[in-house]
């Protein structure tokens, strides 16, 4: 049964470690488009699957994930856009949850553009 | 759209865009299997005009573009299920203190062309992970119980320093109003 106590405890937990967080640089925003467009076209499962494999691939701390409206290209949503300090921004499109499994491994965590789902603007 | 959640998605991010602080999602279910749904904000409104012409796509002009599909779409999915669906909305400009939005459709579920529910518990997570300063109130009654989930209850036991969106916390939510469906079944 999922109580306001266990709520309680997952606060306490949480103290330290949001306050870490603060101090460190987030460096890495996923953002998932998220209008009507991206809705239709599959969005939700993809955003769902990214803050949940972040989550569990322990990247927290470095990468934020964040929903945006209609970023005009409809016919190639569910769209993900990555940023990154320093580096240009790289757009992938048409994706589902399995391919953001595979650029949140690859790209996030290894560092390799997955060009195989990017589109070139 | 596939699942009538995803409107009910796309709908609240309406209320998102019109500054919103509170969005009551509300799904009521009645023994004949009428099901109302009403998605309620305090945002800024509409004005009577832009209420007339949001309903209907081929009035939607460049400058009410922001608001697009999603009505339209939701009015399609209620229409083919034999219900119907209706927009109140009162402006800032014309009352401050009362302005919002409320868009209520129904549908007979027994209709052939009835889009199922879906994953609604999906769609709140997505809202919440969005936007978590805004509070929502959930709630889906039945003729066998009800689901419900109002983050104003959460937040006090949150406190101010962790937010919503965090993903234990999205994972807490999406454990409770799952139990909760569960319960609804047996």
């Amino acid at each position: 049964m999922k109580t306001l106590a266990e709520l309680e405890a997952i606060r306490e937990r949480m103290r330290g470690k949001v306050a870490v967080r603060e101090t460190s640089d987030n460096t890495t925003r996923i953002v998932v488009g998220m209008a009507t467009c991206g809705i239709a076209a599959g969005a939700r499962p993809v955003l769902n699957t990214i803050v949940e494999e972040v989550s569990n691939m322990g990247l927290s701390e470095t990468v934020t994930v964040t929903q945006t409206g209609c970023i005009g290209l409809c016919q190639y949503e569910p769209i993900v856009e990555v940023y990154q300090t320093g580096k240009e921004k790289v757009t992938y499109v048409k994706m589902d949850s399995e391919k953001a499994k595979k650029v949140l491994e690859e790209h996030i965590k290894g560092g390799k553009v997955v060009t195989d789902y990017t589109i070139k603007l | 759209m596939k699942e009538l959640s995803l409107n009910i998605l796309d709908i609240a991010q309406n209320s998102v865009s019109a500054g919103a602080k509170n969005i009551r999602i509300l799904l009521d279910e009645d023994a004949q299997g009428i099901l109302t749904l009403s998605i309620e904000d305090d945002g800024k409104g509409m004005s009577p005009e832009m209420v007339r012409t949001v309903t209907d796509p081929f009035c939607t002009t460049r400058t009410t573009r922001k608001v697009g599909m999603g009505i339209p779409l939701l009015k399609l999915a209620s229409e083919q299920a034999n219900g119907s669906l209706t927009i109140h909305s009162v402006s800032r400009e014309a009352d401050p203190d009362r302005c919002g939005t409320t868009v209520k459709a129904t549908f007979d579920t027994n209709s052939i062309d009835f889009t199922p529910l879906g994953d609604v518990v999906d769609s709140l997570i997505v809202l919440i992970q969005g936007h978590p300063e805004i509070d929502y109130l959930f709630l889906h009654t039945t003729p066998s119980g009800e689901a419900r989930l109002d983050t104003k209850e959460l937040r006090e036991v949150l406190g101010e320093e962790i937010s919503l969106g965090e993903f234990e916390i999205l994972e807490w939510i999406r454990g409770s109003l799952e139990e909760q469906y569960q319960a609804l079944k047996k």
